[in-house]
């Protein structure tokens, strides 16, 4: 791993240059969990680029390791210093969480930076001054965060970025904790920055699970798999700005997205135990049964009539992709629902479903899970065989952890417990942390 | 332990807490070696000092009011003291822990083991050792006494300091990193102020807990040596010794007035500017409020006096100071080998220190001594369990009952702080001369003694508790018709469990430290005694009796962490598991 800091020659060079990056958590050695996967990147002037994936995906990961933040494990990133005259680093970050100083003012919080370089006070004084009026901070330079709304917050942290002049400014996320509405009219507010070339910036590379957000906003989507992450597509956006949610193509494009995000290998999963990804060491999504019913009833009633479009779904119901997706997949695993591109079907079994009451719910969900996800299947084999009908849920536990790292172990668990309780095909002790088939009743 | 702030304790501190505080066992052991070897030593080293006992160290105190306010400022910069002390040593060793492991493998247990080690047992040493190093002024005293205070203030403190380090919030750090902030405005500007409400929380505990040991080591008696410091402490033992009850009373007077205006004037304004280095991003509902602290902000004099101060403190992060730039030590991945290199010296170490503490002990001492120290310590044991159990039976109705009315929590709280606060050792006299009057059997009649300053810990944290139920569960609870006993028994008990954990453990621990002054009582030439390991200590101490002395703290330090482990720690880690409401 390199990261090389230079004064490149002609202004048309690359502002950063990630080659072969890959980047192992946990253990040094090859047991640790592999987040990224020779990932490339090259961000050039003027453009406004997103990193758009399904959380575990590794676009965070990446986006710290251009930042300086960590180290990857292998591969190389290269920062080019362009503009600016005393700066030391060529990028600036934007925080999901703001990270704001909640002991500093906003004018304290947004001089962070110039000065941890040493930047004399006056001057120190008049950027921060010029960057607070640049993001419409002005009459709060003496607030201090706890009493700013979160549009207010996140406007320092941007004013905090561009007061150090960066080359590049990287976003991780940074609209998603806000409501609807501020998040737009911060996302407006930063395109006619943009567009009016008032930011001291020459690129902005963004992190973001929101499809809609990524097409609005960018002139380039890098797509992300996740487990582990890698780059599956690369879409140039070419829709003139500003952007219309409603127009035909915008709307063609995000669908076009969800279905490169859904993309899998086609076909029931293989029953092989070994493998990872399929049989014990298929990672779950821990998404509840109401959700899991009333994505089912949702699909079942008019107008959708079994059938919908993912993009289209994703809007009436007001869920972003990487809420959606996962509810879709999960339907797909337990075979209620068929993915086919981009677009979603129910099976027979979920009509049924949708039709039944709560114990042939139950019934049906039981027969499902212990068809289809092996881990349950796994579980009530284990307490059928042993005289006591109990078995510690660490044993299973450890078991999933020689496939998976320990976090999607655990939400995998979750998974388990709270779906085989719903279909009572075994009981969960949280106290002593066992399963057991003896019903409560 | 780490005190959370009543007020404002939840469920996400508890869990650190809890979490923190399973330190490995083994590192325990070592610990305990290590620092009972070190008090062997030093005092060893004391007595090899030459004439560190002798010359009459009586300062002449008289027992005039007109003379009690001059004996109170003493007594008061003393605490100034210790608690500058405490923080000095805070700020540093804590710091240390948390930037480099290989430190904090030793730091980390020795501070678990020290706070449960009986400091009041340590005076024997460190009166022998400072007077050794000031053999000819009053200096050494002085210093003994401040050591002493320092001994029941530190490690709460360092604590609390080093789990704020080890719990900054990434988003923070990545920032702080991202503008490659130096070692030192990091500190200054991000980790300083990020610890600072918990260690302004724990530095008013530790105060609270110090007059204590300010007055129990003013006056001290170690073999045929008094050594007296003028103070509110040594005023008390005069009086004790001419049976002067109206001095009593005016000691108890002073105390109080003391106490009351080192909270108004300093704590309370502390706190309420602490406030705003909370992390919370949201406005809080409650302020801490402190009327001083408004009028100092509101003043123009004070603002002109404390401007160049404010000044100076922006001017900090400036400095340029490339020695205390602590560089990231061990937090580096460092060879497996030199670990195990470095966990296999400090148990050499520690094999060596117990070894060294058994020599000493064995020198005049037998197996027959131990048991007996053994058999004592269970005897002392049964009264710290008896007597929290039964200031649990009245104080937690108490407390539940005043913590449900916002009303009368906001007025008793105050004054049930004031209480813990207050040194109970100033109390003894009018115990004993009842006891005396009425007769009674010193072994059941004194245990309350153990307590009496202790007790409060419980009331104030279940007062805390309970204020923090939350309103909808109330509400829940009211229109279920919930009957008294279902009520306690599935709402409040386990709402206000983790409080109570909290208040109960520090009331223990002070009460193994109180049974140290409180099994043996005196008033003038009347001496009332209770068998216990205290009184073991209290009576080595007096015939100077080191070897008895190290024996009995030692015993008493195993036991303390014993029930620590056996008892306190699995309620923490319950309440952390069981019992969150967030």
């Amino acid at each position: 791993m390199t990261v090389t800091l230079e004064r490149p020659a002609q202004t048309d060079a690359p502002l950063v240059e990630v080659a072969g990056l890959k980047h192992v958590y946990g253990k040094g050695g090859g047991a640790g969990l592999l987040v990224l996967n020779d990932v490339n990147l090259t961000l050039r002037a003027g453009e406004i680029v997103g990193l758009l994936g399904r959380s575990g995906s590794g676009k965070s990961t990446l986006l710290r390791s251009i930042a300086g933040l960590i180290a990857p494990t292998g591969g190389s990133v290269r920062v080019s210093d362009m503009a600016g005259d005393d700066q030391a680093h060529g990028v600036a970050m934007v925080f999901q969480s703001f990270a704001l100083f909640p002991w500093l003012t906003v004018q304290k919080n947004v001089e962070l930076g110039l000065e941890a370089r040493g930047v004399p006070t006056e001057q120190r004084r008049k950027r921060t001054l010029a960057a607070i009026d640049l993001i419409g901070l002005d009459g709060f330079e003496n607030a201090y965060p706890k009493e700013l709304s979160g549009g207010m917050r996140q406007r320092v942290g941007l004013a905090r970025a561009l007061v150090v002049q960066p080359s590049v400014l990287l976003m991780d996320e940074p609209f998603s904790a806000l409501d609807v509405l501020t998040a737009e009219t911060l996302r407006t507010d930063l395109l006619d920055l943009w567009s009016e070339g008032r930011m001291p910036i020459r690129s902005i590379l963004m992190v973001t699970h929101n499809i809609e957000e990524a097409v609005l906003m960018c002139d380039r989507i890098l797509v992300f798999s996740s487990n582990p992450g890698r780059v599956i597509a690369e879409i140039k956006v070419d829709l003139p700005q500003p952007r219309r949610r409603l127009d035909p193509a915008f709307r063609a494009l995000v669908d076009d997205i969800y279905a490169r995000m859904t993309a899998r290998p086609a076909g029931p999963p293989a029953r092989q135990a070994d493998a990872p990804g399929v049989g014990l060491g298929m990672a779950l999504s821990h998404v509840s049964t109401n959700t899991l019913s009333g994505m089912i009833e949702a699909l079942a009633a008019s107008p959708n009539n079994g059938a919908a479009e993912l993009g289209a779904l994703g809007r009436d119901l007001n869920l972003e992709a990487d809420e959606l997706l996962p509810i879709a997949e999960t339907l797909q695993l337990m075979r209620f629902a068929e993915i086919d591109g981009r677009a979603i079907r129910l099976t027979p079994a979920a009509r049924r479903y949708d039709a039944a009451e709560v114990d042939a719910r139950k019934q049906l969900f039981a027969q499902h899970l212990l068809a289809f996800v092996p881990l349950a299947a796994h579980i009530r084999r284990v307490l059928d065989d042993r005289a006591s009908h109990q078995a510690p849920a660490r044993r299973f536990r450890d078991e999933l952890e020689d496939f998976m790292s320990e976090a999607y172990a655990e939400e995998t668990m979750d998974a388990i417990v709270s779906w085989g309780r719903f279909a009572e095909i075994f009981a969960f002790h949280e106290d002593d942390d066992r399963f057991s088939l003896d019903d409560p009743a | 332990m780490v005190f959370l702030s009543a007020e404002r304790m939840n469920g996400h501190l508890l869990a650190r807490f809890a979490r923190a505080r399973f330190a490995p066992n083994r590192y325990d052991l070592i610990a305990l070696a290590l620092i009972g070897a070190a008090a062997v030593l030093v005092t060893h080293g004391a007595q090899q000092m030459g004439q560190p006992l002798a010359g009459p160290h009586i300062l002449p105190v008289s027992l005039d009011p007109a003379r009690l306010p001059e004996y109170a400022l003493r007594t008061t910069l003393r605490m100034f003291a210790a608690i500058l002390a405490s923080l000095a040593f805070t700020l540093v060793v804590a710091t240390v822990a948390a930037k480099s492991r290989k430190a904090e493998l030793v730091i980390v247990p020795m501070l678990d083991i020290l706070q449960s080690v009986p400091v009041l047992g340590f005076l024997t040493f460190t009166v022998t050792f400072f007077m050794g190093l000031f053999p000819t002024s009053e200096l050494g005293l002085e210093l003994a006494s401040i050591f002493a205070v320092f001994t029941a203030q530190a490690w709460n403190m360092t604590f609390s300091f080093y789990q704020s380090l080890r719990t900054l919030p990434g988003d923070l750090d990545e920032v702080a990193r991202q503008f490659g902030l130096s070692p030192w405005r990091r500190f200054i500007r991000f980790e300083l102020p990020f610890a600072t409400p918990a260690l302004v929380w724990n530095t008013m505990m530790s105060m609270s807990a110090g007059w204590f040991f300010v007055v129990a080591s003013e006056a001290i008696t170690v073999g045929k040596t008094t050594a007296t410091l003028p103070g509110i402490g040594s005023w008390i033992a005069l009086a004790i010794e001419r049976r002067d009850f109206a001095a009593v009373a005016w000691a108890v007077g002073a105390m109080a007035v003391v106490i009351v205006l080192y909270d108004q004037f300093l704590f309370r304004p502390i706190v309420a500017w602490a406030d705003k280095f909370r992390f919370e991003q949201t406005a809080s509902q409650e302020q801490p409020r402190s009327w001083f602290f408004d009028v100092l902000r509101r003043t123009r004099l004070f603002r002109r006096i404390a401007s160049p101060f404010g000044r100076a403190l922006a001017r900090l992060p400036r400095l340029a100071l490339p020695s205390l730039s602590l560089p990231r030590l061990g937090r580096v991945r460092t060879g497996r080998w030199f670990d195990r290199l470095w966990v296999a010296a400090v148990t050499a170490a520690a094999g060596w220190a117990a070894w060294t503490i058994f020599r000493y002990i064995a020198t005049t001492l037998t197996i027959h001594d131990a048991l007996t120290a053994t058999s004592l310590g269970l005897i002392t044991l049964a009264r710290v369990l008896a007597l929290i159990a039964i200031a649990s039976a009245v104080w937690v109705p108490i407390g539940v009952w005043i913590g449900l009315r916002p009303a009368w929590s906001q007025r008793i709280q105050p004054v049930a702080q004031f209480l813990a606060a207050f040194p109970a050792n100033v109390l003894f006299p009018v115990a004993v001369v009842a006891i005396i009057a009425w007769r009674r059997d010193p072994n059941i009649w004194l245990s309350p003694l153990i307590a009496l300053g202790a007790q409060w810990y419980i009331l104030f944290n279940v007062v805390a508790g309970a204020s923090a139920l939350p309103g909808d569960l109330k509400e829940a609870a009211g229109v279920f018709h919930l009957r008294s006993w279902q009520r306690w028994r599935d709402f409040i008990l386990p709402g206000i469990f983790p409080y109570y954990v909290t208040g109960a453990l520090t009331a223990s621990g002070g009460s193994w430290n109180a049974s140290i002054v409180a099994e043996v009582v005196s008033w003038g030439h009347t001496r009332l005694e209770a068998t216990g390991l205290g009184a073991f200590i209290a009576k080595a101490t007096a015939a100077g009796d080191y070897r008895r002395v190290a024996l009995g703290i030692s015993v008493m330090s195993v036991f303390v962490i014993a029930l620590n482990r056996a008892l306190w720690r699995p309620m923490y880690a319950y309440a952390e598991k069981h019992l969150r409401l967030d």
